[in-house]
């Protein structure tokens, strides 16, 4: 029992996460046909902005929003450096702006920071563990359960019941159409820049939050995850990019629990096995997104 | 009410439309006609920002609109149906007919009489109202599209071969409704391949052939005059 629940809580807690890190990457996906590679950076914005205010005694939550605040303010700013102007170009153009800006991020985080891990400030909570039904947890995985839960249903709510998430899934079958009722391009792209920032930045958090630092390369990991879950779930997809994030994390958990000590380090390759497997099996992802596929 | 003045558009070296002119009158409707391939697409999504014109001008109510972006040109009061019938698949008949109201969208009220008088005039979305917009068969999503149109309350309306691919008695229905658009004082641009149909309730009509105007007149006049089959087989 207690073993179950340990399971439970590792599954949905590293799942949550995943999730929110493929809908940020899969907002932009949606809309644009473009995958952001200076998503991960996001995440790395969030964490450094947490390093830098840790002395200045703001509460530990002011400075989480000042993080997240950031990872919007630089989602925004991807759009114009990397993406607008270019994006009417070609898609490579775009694929290379956006590397091009991942890696000017990182390498600022190197110059003018450290190559060197930083802590970043935590609340005690963080490091606590409790026990449920036997099952002993850090706190952190349910704080983890319980952001992306409230932030899954937000964002749910946000595109099913408001005029501007359903002018952005409107957008992500169809852009020129919704353009021609009145629907401004520019806004739905800079809210799906804006969105997936918040995204990055609450997750940056929580993943950051594992670790305790951060290093310029830390978005790497997430970025990956997020690609990777997307297209597991359906590159188009929004509901295909959580259902993506929960099943490899179910993945991820199940080798950790299960493989012999000597193999878990190979844990990425029977992983990555998996999503080949699943991919031969569904190779659009796992739930197809609108139909037209046209580039705006 | 609407006025082209030698547009022309190009897809890199192939010129689709060749500097023609023609205009709308208030609450005329005007048919353009042509086989496959005549420009009338071309013109259409022109005038309505999807693509930009390499020469002339287009204005609506004395607004220069050539350069505009399709969400100018609709906020100026042009609202289009595109001939591919483009409805968001995945969005529900009612999310669709709100975002046709996108422009309006701080006035509720107003949008909900509207609503109304869609679903008066098309009574199969009010029965499909939630019903996702890719299950609708080809006769509802094109009504639909121009109730989504209709929604952003226009005073143009630019409708792309609104029959094409449709049972005839759909293509009926379609027209009706058009003759009562027309009736309640919209003007209406409407592309054809359906000669007779579209001569049939137009006041005007123009022909189009390889991307240049060859005809022009009185519904009428095209009918006994020009010789649309000669057009229309390339003889």
């Amino acid at each position: 029992m207690a073993f179950t629940i340990q399971f439970i809580i590792d599954v949905l807690s590293l799942g949550g996460a995943y999730a929110l890190m493929a809908l940020g990457l899969v907002i932009i996906y949606g809309i644009l046909r473009l995958v952001n590679f200076a998503y991960g950076e996001l995440i790395m914005v969030a964490g450094y902005t947490m390093y830098l205010s840790s002395g200045s005694g703001l509460p530990w939550i002011v400075m989480a929003a000042l993080a997240v605040a950031m990872a919007v303010v630089f989602g925004i700013f991807t759009d114009y450096a990397a993406f607008r102007p270019v994006r009417a170009k070609s898609v490579t153009a775009v694929l290379i702006t956006s590397f091009a800006f991942s890696n000017l991020l990182q390498n600022a985080a190197l110059l003018f920071i450290s190559p060197r891990p930083r802590n970043v400030p935590l609340p005690p909570i963080f490091s606590q563990t409790v026990e449920i039904a036997g099952a002993i947890t850090p706190v952190r995985n349910l704080i983890t359960i319980a952001a992306s839960i409230v932030l899954l249903a937000a964002v749910a709510y946000l595109m099913r019941k408001t005029t501007l998430g359903i002018a952005m899934r409107a957008a992500a079958t169809n852009f020129t159409m919704a353009r021609m009722l009145g629907v401004p391009a520019n806004l739905i792209i800079s809210s799906a820049f804006a969105l997936s920032g918040f995204l990055a930045g609450v997750v940056g958090i929580l993943w950051i939050g594992r670790i305790g630092t951060v290093v310029p390369g830390v978005g790497l990991e997430p970025l990956l995850v997020a690609f990777i879950a997307t297209v597991i779930g359906g590159m188009r997809s929004l509901p295909g990019a959580v259902v993506g994030g929960f099943l490899l994390a179910l993945i991820d958990t199940t080798l950790n629990y299960t493989l012999p000590q000597d193999l878990l380090k190979f844990r990425d390759a029977f992983t990555f096995t998996l999503v080949i497997l699943i991919l031969l099996w569904r190779p659009a992802g796992l739930i197809k997104g609108p139909a037209s596929g046209q580039r705006t | 009410m609407l006025e082209v003045r030698d547009l022309s558009v190009s897809y890199g070296a192939i010129r689709a439309v060749r500097g023609i002119s023609f205009s709308l009158g208030k609450g005329e409707l005007v048919s353009l006609l042509g086989a496959n391939g005549a420009g009338k697409s071309s013109t259409i999504k022109c005038i309505a920002g999807a693509l930009k014109a390499s020469g002339g001008t287009i204005t609506l109510e004395g607004k220069d609109i050539t350069t505009s972006s399709p969400e100018q040109v609709v906020r100026t009061g042009l609202a289009t149906v595109p001939e591919t019938r483009d409805v968001f698949p995945d969005l529900t008949v009612a999310e669709n007919l709100m975002l046709g109201a996108y422009l309006h969208r701080r006035d509720v009220a107003g949008n909900r009489d509207n609503l109304e008088r869609m679903h008066a005039l098309f009574p199969r979305l009010s029965e499909r109202s939630n019903q996702a917009a890719g299950t609708l068969s080809g006769g509802e999503q094109q009504m639909l599209v121009i109730a989504r149109a209709l929604m952003s309350r226009p005073s143009v309306l630019l409708l792309d071969e609104p029959s094409l691919g449709l049972a005839p008695a759909i293509v009926e229905r379609i027209f009706e409704m058009i003759e009562t658009l027309k009736k309640s004082g919209l003007t209406i641009l409407l592309v054809e391949q359906n000669v007779n149909q579209a001569l049939a309730v137009a006041d005007r009509a123009y022909v189009m052939r390889l991307g240049s105007i060859v005809a022009s007149g009185t519904a009428d006049e095209i009918r006994s005059t020009s010789d649309l089959s000669a057009h229309y087989l390339g003889s």
